[in-house]
C-alpha cells in the first residue's frame, strides 16, 4: 500500500488559509491537552437529542471539538454513533438541540448554505455507499460535487483533467490507484471502504467524519488508514472524528475520546488520560 | 444442558385456524360477487357448449392460411410499418418518460404536490386504453401511422413514467445520502447515484415497454392509425379468413420473437451485473 509513503499533502490550498501553528510535522509529539481551549472550535453540539418516532436514541449530547483535533467516538452497537454523525451533517434532523460546524449552525441550515457547509466536510459512511455500477474513479470524482457541481463531475470520463488527477491522487493515498477503473460493485469490502475514504478526502475537507473507517480493513490496511488520518490532522489541520470498535485505535490515534452509552455522552476525555479498561466500561 | 423445548415466553407463529364468522362472511361475499360478475358478462353454458363447433367451422374456413406471395409481401410491408410505429413510439416514449419520472418520484427532486399531480396525470394516461389514444390522435393528426406512433408515445409515457419513478424510489438510499453529504445539489445526486443504481430496472422496464408497444401497434390499424391491424379488420369484414389467419400468425410470430429478443437483451444488459 502506498498510504504509508511520506508524501506531502496533496492539496495545499487550504493550508494557506490556516494559522501556521496548526501545521506541525507528524513526528512532533501531540499538542498539550489544553490546546482544546485555545484553538477555534470546529464542531459544537449543544444538548442534541435524536428520536426516531417514539424511540429515543440519545439525548442531551454536548461537546466541543477544537480545530485540528483527532476525536474517537466510541460506543456499543446501536449506541447511536452513526446517527450522531448523520445529525451533525444535517442528513437527518435533530430532535432537539443544535450542531455548529465550522462556526455555522449546521442543524438549522438549509439549501445553499447547508450545501456549501457540507462541501467543506468529508463523510465516510459505515456502509461505504459507493455507487455500484460506476468506476472507483467516478465515485471519487463525485467527492468534488459539493465544490464544483454540474454534469462534468458526473463521471470520470467527462471530468476536467485537474479533477481526474486529484481523484487519482486521492485513490493513490489509500493505495487504490490500481483499481481506478474497476466497477465499485466488483471491489472487495476493504477496497470499497478505501475508495469511500478517497471520495471523502478528495475535496480536502476541513472536517472529516469517518464512521468505522477500518471496519472492513485488514490489520495492516487499518493501520495505514489511521496513519493517513493522523497525517491529515497533523499536516493539514483537518479535524477528524472517527468511530471505532478498536479500543487501541481510539486511544492511539484519538486526541480525545467521546463515549456514547445508554443514550448519553458518558465519556469525554483526552486519550492520554484514559486506559483501555475505561473504554471497556462503556460496553457493559 | 440446553433446553430445547419451546420457551413459553416466545410463542411460535400461530398455525392455521378455522376462519372466524366475519372471515366466512367475507368469503361468501366474494363468491357472490363473482357470480354477479359472470352474469353481467353474459356467461352462458349454452354458448360455451356451442362454441367449439362454430370455432371449428371458422378454423376450417381459415385453413390453410393465405400464403400467396403477393399477399405475404403486402402483409410483410405492413408488418414492417407496424414495427416502425412500435419502435419509434417506444423509444421516444422512454426518453420522454425519464424527466416525467423524475418529477413523479417521491423525495427525489420535486415536492410532494408535484409528485402527486404528475402521478395522477400518469394514472389518467394509463386509464385511457391505447386504442382510445389512437382514436384521439386520428382525430388530431389524421389517419395513418403517425397517429399510431403518437398513441404509442403517450401510452409508453404512462407506463414508463410510473415504473421509472417506482424504480428510482426503490434503489438503495445510501449512495444518494453519501453524495448529499458532499454538498452536491439534488440534480447531481440523482444523476450520479439514483439513476445509475436504477439503470438495470430502467432497462428492464423499457424492454417491457417495447414488447407492449409491439403488441399495441398490431391492433392500432383497427381504428386507422397505421400498421397491420387494418389487414386483420379487412380480412374479417370481407370474410377472407385465410388472410386474417395469416395476419394473426404473423403477429404471433413477431410478438413472440420480440419477447425472446427482449428477454435475451435483458440478460445481456443486466445479467452481467456481478
Ligand atoms: N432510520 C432509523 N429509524 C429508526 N431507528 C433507527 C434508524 N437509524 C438507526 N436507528 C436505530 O438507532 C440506534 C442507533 O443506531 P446507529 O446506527 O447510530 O448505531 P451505531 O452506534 O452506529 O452502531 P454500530 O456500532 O452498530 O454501527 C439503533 O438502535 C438503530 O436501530
Ligand atoms: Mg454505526
Amino acid at each position: 500500500m502506498r498510504v504509508t509513503r511520506n508524501s506531502m499533502p496533496s492539496s495545499v490550498t487550504d493550508l494557506d488559509l490556516r494559522p501556521a501553528a496548526r501545521v506541525s510535522p507528524a513526528s512532533q509529539p501531540r499538542p498539550p491537552l489544553d490546546h482544546v481551549s485555545v484553538s477555534p472550535v470546529d464542531i459544537e453540539a449543544r444538548a442534541v437529542a435524536k428520536r426516531f418516532g417514539e424511540t429515543a436514541i440519545f439525548q442531551d449530547v454536548s461537546f466541543r471539538l477544537a480545530r485540528g483535533e483527532a476525536v474517537a467516538l466510541v460506543g456499543a452497537n446501536g449506541a447511536g454513533k452513526s446517527t450522531l454523525l448523520r445529525c451533525a451533517m444535517g442528513l437527518i434532523p435533530v430532535s432537539a438541540g443544535e450542531v455548529h460546524l465550522l462556526g455555522q449552525p449546521a442543524s438549522a441550515a438549509r439549501g445553499r448554505a447547508l450545501r456549501s457547509l457540507r462541501a467543506r466536510i468529508g463523510l465516510v459512511s459505515q456502509s461505504h455507499n459507493l455507487v455500484p455500477r460506476l468506476s472507483a474513479l467516478s465515485n471519487v470524482v463525485h467527492g468534488m460535487l459539493g465544490k464544483s457541481p454540474g454534469p462534468r463531475h458526473w463521471s470520470h470520463m467527462i471530468a476536467p483533467q485537474a479533477v481526474r488527477e486529484a481523484a487519482l491522487e486521492a485513490l493513490d493515498r489509500v493505495g487504490m490507484a490500481d483499481f481506478a477503473g474497476r466497477r465499485a460493485d466488483r471491489l472487495s469490502g476493504g477496497q470499497s471502504q478505501r475508495v469511500a475514504i478517497a471520495r471523502a478526502i478528495v475535496g480536502a475537507p476541513e472536517v472529516l467524519f469517518a464512521d468505522e473507517p477500518c471496519a472492513s480493513l485488514d490489520p495492516q490496511a487499518g493501520e495505514d488508514v489511521m496513519e493517513l488520518f493522523f497525517r491529515l490532522v497533523r499536516n493539514e489541520g483537518t479535524t477528524v472524528v472517527f468511530t471505532s470498535h478498536n479500543i487501541d485505535h481510539a486511544l492511539r490515534y484519538g486526541d480525545r475520546v467521546l463515549g456514547l452509552s445508554g443514550g448519553r455522552m458518558e465519556l469525554d476525555a483526552t486519550a492520554a488520560s484514559l486506559t483501555a479498561r475505561d473504554l471497556r466500561g462503556l460496553y457493559d | 444442558m440446553t433446553d430445547t423445548s419451546v420457551r413459553p415466553d416466545r410463542p411460535v407463529l400461530p398455525r392455521y385456524d378455522r376462519p372466524s364468522a366475519a372471515a366466512f362472511l367475507g368469503y361468501a361475499f366474494g363468491v357472490a360477487l363473482l357470480v354477479w360478475c359472470l352474469a353481467g358478462a353474459g356467461f352462458s353454458v349454452d354458448k360455451v357448449l356451442s362454441a367449439p363447433p362454430r370455432f371449428a367451422d371458422f378454423a376450417a374456413r381459415a385453413f390453410p392460411p393465405n400464403f400467396d406471395p403477393a399477399v405475404l409481401s403486402r402483409l410483410g410491408w405492413k408488418m414492417v410499418e407496424t414495427m416502425q410505429i412500435a419502435i419509434a413510439g417506444a423509444v421516444i416514449g422512454v426518453i420522454l418518460s425519464l424527466p416525467v419520472a423524475l418529477l413523479a418520484a417521491r423525495g427525489l427532486i420535486a415536492g410532494n404536490w408535484v409528485n402527486q399531480i404528475v402521478r395522477v396525470g400518469l394514472s389518467f394516461i394509463r386509464a385511457v386504453p391505447d386504442i382510445a389514444w389512437a382514436l384521439v390522435f386520428v382525430v388530431a393528426v389524421g389517419l395513418g401511422p403517425f397517429a399510431g406512433m403518437l398513441a404509442i408515445v403517450v401510452d409508453t409515457i404512462g407506463f414508463c413514467g410510473r415504473f421509472f419513478a417506482d424504480d428510482m424510489e426503490g434503489v438503495d438510499k445510501g449512495p444518494a445520502e453519501s453524495l448529499t453529504a458532499t454538498g452536491a445539489r439534488k440534480l447531481d445526486v440523482v444523476a450520479c447515484a439514483t439513476i445509475p443504481a436504477a439503470m438495470p430496472a430502467f432497462v428492464s422496464t423499457a424492454l417491457y415497454a417495447l414488447e407492449k408497444a409491439v403488441r399495441s401497434s398490431t391492433i392500432l390499424g383497427l381504428v386507422g392509425a397505421g400498421g397491420i391491424g387494418i389487414e386483420l379488420k379487412v380480412g374479417f369484414d370481407l370474410f377472407d379468413y385465410p388472410t386474417a389467419m395469416t395476419v394473426i400468425l404473423m403477429i404471433a410470430v413477431v410478438v413472440i420473437a420480440i419477447e425472446q429478443l427482449s428477454g435475451w437483451a435483458r440478460v445481456k444488459i443486466i445479467g452481467e451485473q456481478r
